[in-house]
């Protein structure tokens, strides 16, 4: 129907994967922190610890930076709506346009009300009254990502709308399109992620206080605290997850097909353990695969025929090889850390953790794991419902920007991607920096010329700066 | 309900062309500060509220999508490389304000960041008003044009038009906000500036009313529409006034009015298109029920707290800036 040019379509799909990559990046951390600060505070108010208000200080200053960088990369994304999914946003904008509006004018109302006091109010209200502050920021994070699993998850399963004449979606059931059955799986999914990933990063960080035997203490309140919480809810998102495929088995069997690299369709089916699927072939290489498992998997039944990818049209199928590995890499980071935090948790009671040196190491290189696993999740949920943007309503050819060049996008990618390194690259190290430190008390700040709105303003000079000879930019 | 999301609409642009107006303002005059302790007042000038000014932009792209999509995806798309240089502005003069007093040695990259992007967000704006004002190519509701639709001799005219008018402003802000030696400074460059603006306001007056005829028929059908650009006149005698006798208080007000009044003309000159002529705010809305969703969390709630916010703030930061050693 487009006259669109392939290159660029394939430029604007890879734009989209990289901001949205880079954005959720921060999100899915500061999900998470927001909740692990309310837990601190809640701690501090109850048990009167000063551990507890160490502890919260210091993660709110690494919190100011990462939900900093997560606002600049989020105004990018809403932006994009419109540059490059020209058609999406036309089409779907009735449906779209009031899911992220509620989604900015939430994170606007949180952010408005309740962050200048996060940032600025320890001092100033009374402890209760911060305590609700952390609480409502969390609140707000969580009605944030809300919104945005909401407005994807019905364009991984439409429902409520009629299609005019002309092609636009019209919604005429607003609580269908909200309390999507997609919905009530994903977006716990997605919030267990999130606090899996923070459990990690909390955790990893304790781990390196201890093997460099500085701020012994805090860090061994960090990792006791990281490694239980992830004990519990590791093997919850495991469960949910599992739901969540229920869901794609039943409503997107291509992509389920994809999923489990199962070309033909089989009855009783196998699990694939891993193979190299060949797209050309129309087979897999190198398989490794347990029988009735996958009847097990998909059906809960010893009998159950699954379908295979090759039952569907050739324009019809989602790529393979992205949503078979990065699934695998999702479910693999998952089982990592339900080990660690498991075996972490069992030697947290007793004095086991200090001699444990290996696997402090192990725990201190475990932080990516959290943010593996939410990236793979979303490569195989958002490559897996290829070749649509709107599941079975309107193809990812037909939802971009028909005019656009290659070298438009060319340009425009650049453009971005240097100053995204540049930020992020600056951002990371700052925050390196203030993690570097430690649960260092830092000088008052002043009120003076800040704005309690503006979160990187928070930890005030660099603690890399005072020291030049140290850091060296 | 479509009234309601014009007015709102308007209302956020509005806010935001005077609100981040200024503060990009700043930015463009930063380069010209003498020294660093000037340069820092410049900032402290800004520091509290740049950011709550930012936020109306997204509130005014939010109100765009959720209310208004045909015409969002028109306008995102008609403008796809000045739009990515304004995000891009955007982003490198957000993360200057802060990073620069973090910066060790790299403190000069996020100074350029900072005012390269300031003038880039501006011109980009100007561009965009008088390519809308010219009349973006559509058909069948899709935009119709090609990359550089955009760029005509006009709309380049209001990009540096648009720059000239937000440095006027941030020139007075600071004015108002400051003492000697700044003020001085401000009171230094604001002659050249009122000039330059007065003489681009008549200038693309008259050349929009060449180039789109059907409006002279608006402002005949509609005299009163007339008040608008007189408005605009008689803040720019009070603003001229202000500048002779010194009157530091009285210059962003009468600046404001000044933009106050051009938007109106705009509006006046062009309602109830939104495109001009080719699309109006009803041919623009969502159907009845996306609005009405919408109203009902975004317009009755969280609007007036977003308004309620940004007046506390300026109310908590009203009052010139005092130094303080660092
Ligand atoms: C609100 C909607 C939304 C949300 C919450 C996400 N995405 Fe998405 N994604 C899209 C809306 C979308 C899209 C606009 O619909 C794209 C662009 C083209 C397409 O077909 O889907 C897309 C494409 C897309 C692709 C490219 C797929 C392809 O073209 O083969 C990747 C890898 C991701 N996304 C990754 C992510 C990640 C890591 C997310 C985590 C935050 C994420 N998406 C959340
Ligand atoms: C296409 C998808 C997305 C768009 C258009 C988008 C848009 C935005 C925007 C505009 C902001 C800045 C708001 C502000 O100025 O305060 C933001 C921040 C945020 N976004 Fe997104 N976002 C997307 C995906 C996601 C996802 C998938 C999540 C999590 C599940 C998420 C969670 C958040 C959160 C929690 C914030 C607050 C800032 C932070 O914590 O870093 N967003 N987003
Ligand atoms: C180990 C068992 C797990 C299973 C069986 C599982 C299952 C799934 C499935 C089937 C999807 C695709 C959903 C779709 O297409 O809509 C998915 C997505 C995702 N997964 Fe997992 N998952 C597991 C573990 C994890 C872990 C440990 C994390 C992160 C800590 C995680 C984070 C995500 C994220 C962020 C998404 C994308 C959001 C979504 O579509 O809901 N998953 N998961």
């Amino acid at each position: 129907m487009t006259t669109m040019d392939m290159t660029a379509l394939l430029l604007s799909r890879i734009q989209f994967a990289f901001t949205i990559s880079f954005h959720i990046i921060f999100p899915a951390f500061t999900i998470g922190l927001a909740a692990w600060l309310t837990f601190l505070e809640a701690c501090h108010l109850l048990t009167g610890e000063h551990i507890y208000r160490r502890l919260s200080d210091f993660w709110l200053k690494i919190f100011a930076v990462a939900f900093g960088l997560g606002v600049v990369s989020g105004i990018v994304m809403a932006f994009q709506f419109g540059t490059n999914w020209s058609e999406l946003s036309r089409r779907t904008g009735p449906i779209q346009g009031p899911l992220l509006g509620y989604e900015s004018f939430t994170a606007f109302a949180l952010e408005a009300a309740f962050f200048g006091v996060l940032m600025f109010g320890r001092d100033r209200v009374p402890r209760w009254a911060y305590l609700v502050a952390c609480l409502m920021v969390a609140l707000g994070t969580s009605l944030s990502a809300f919104w945005i699993m909401v407005n994807n998850s019905w364009m991984q399963y439409p429902t409520g709308f009629s299609l005019t004449p002309d092609g636009i979606f019209v919604p005429v059931d607003w609580s269908a399109i909200i309390f999507n059955q997609a919905v009530w799986t994903r977006f716990p999914h997605m919030i267990l992620a999130a606090y899996v990933t923070s459990a990690f990063c909390v955790a990893a960080t304790g781990a390196w206080y201890m093997l460099r035997g500085k701020a012994v203490q805090e860090g061994r309140a960090m990792v006791a605290m990281g490694l239980r919480l992830a004990a519990i809810l590791v093997p919850v998102q495991i469960g949910v997850g599992h739901l969540v495929g229920d869901f794609v088995h039943d409503r997107q069997p291509a992509k389920f097909a994809a999923i489990e690299g199962r070309w033909n369709d089989q009855q009783p089916a196998s699990e694939i353990l891993f193979a190299v699927p060949d797209p050309a072939a129309e087979r897999n290489r190198l398989e490794v695969a347990v029988p009735y498992l996958g009847s097990i998997i998909g059906s809960l039944s010893l009998t159950s025929n699954e379908v295979g990818i090759r039952s569907f049209p050739p324009q019809d199928r989602p790529p393979i090889a992205v949503p078979f590995f990065a699934f695998r890499a999702m479910v693999g980071c998952g089982l990592l850390m339900l080990a660690i935090a498991w075996f972490g948790a069992w030697l947290s009671f007793g004095d086991r953790l200090p001699k444990a040196r290996l696997f402090l190491a192990a725990t201190a290189l475990s932080f990516p794991l959290g943010f593996v696993a939410t990236l793979t999740g979303w490569f195989t949920a958002e490559v897996g419902r290829q070749p649509w943007t709107v599941y079975g309503q309107l193809r990812t050819a037909d939802a971009a920007t028909p005019f656009l060049s290659t070298h438009e996008v060319a340009a425009t990618f650049v453009l971005i991607a240097s100053i995204y390194m540049l930020i992020f690259g600056f951002g990371v190290l700052y925050i390196y920096r203030l993690l570097r430190a430690g649960p260092v008390p830092t000088p008052a700040i002043s009120l003076h010329g800040t704005n309690p709105s503006r979160p990187l303003s928070l930890p005030g000079a660099s603690p890399g700066a005072s020291r030049p000879a140290e850091i060296g930019e | 309900m479509v009234e309601f999301w014009a007015a709102v609409l308007a209302l956020a642009i509005l806010l935001y062309i005077l609100l981040d107006g200024f503060d990009l303002g700043v930015g463009m005059l930063f380069p010209f500060a003498r020294s660093e302790a000037e340069r820092r007042r410049m900032l402290a000038s800004i520091a509290p509220v740049w950011d709550g000014n930012e936020t109306w932009l997204v509130v005014a792209a939010a109100t765009l999508f959720g209310a208004f999509p045909a015409v969002f995806s028109i306008v995102l798309s008609a403008f796809y490389l000045p739009l990515f240089i304004l995000l891009a502005g955007l982003i490198l003069r957000g993360v200057a304000f802060e990073f620069r007093y973090k910066a060790t040695t790299s403190r000069p990259l996020w100074d350029a960041g900072f005012v390269a992007g300031s003038y880039a967000v501006a011109f980009v704006q100007g561009t965009a008003v008088g390519a809308i004002v010219q009349g973006i190519p559509i058909a069948h509701g899709m935009f119709a044009g090609s990359a550089f639709s955009w760029a005509s001799p006009f709309s380049l005219f209001c990009g540096l038009g648009l720059c000239i008018g937000y440095a006027l402003m941030g020139a007075c802000w600071m004015a108002g906000k400051s003492d000697a030696p700044l003020r001085d400074f401000c009171f230094r460059v604001l002659p050249g500036l009122v000039i330059a603006l007065g003489v681009f306001l008549v200038a693309v007056f008259i050349w929009s009313l060449l180039l789109r005829l059907p409006v002279l028929h608006r402002w005949i059908e509609r005299p009163v529409l007339l008040l608008c650009p007189l408005l605009g006149a008689v803040a720019f005698l009070g603003l001229i006034v202000a500048i002779r006798r010194g009157r530091d208080r009285f210059l962003f007000a009468a600046a404001a009015v000044i933009f106050v009044a051009a938007f109106a003309t705009l509006a006046g000159s062009f309602l109830p298109y939104m495109l001009p002529f080719s699309m109006t705010i009803w041919q623009a809305a969502s159907p009845s029920s996306s609005l009405t969703f919408l109203f009902w969390g975004a317009g009755v709630f969280v609007l007036p707290l977003t308004l309620a916010y940004t007046l506390i703030v300026y109310f908590v930061f009203r009052g010139r800036i005092v130094e303080h050693e660092d």
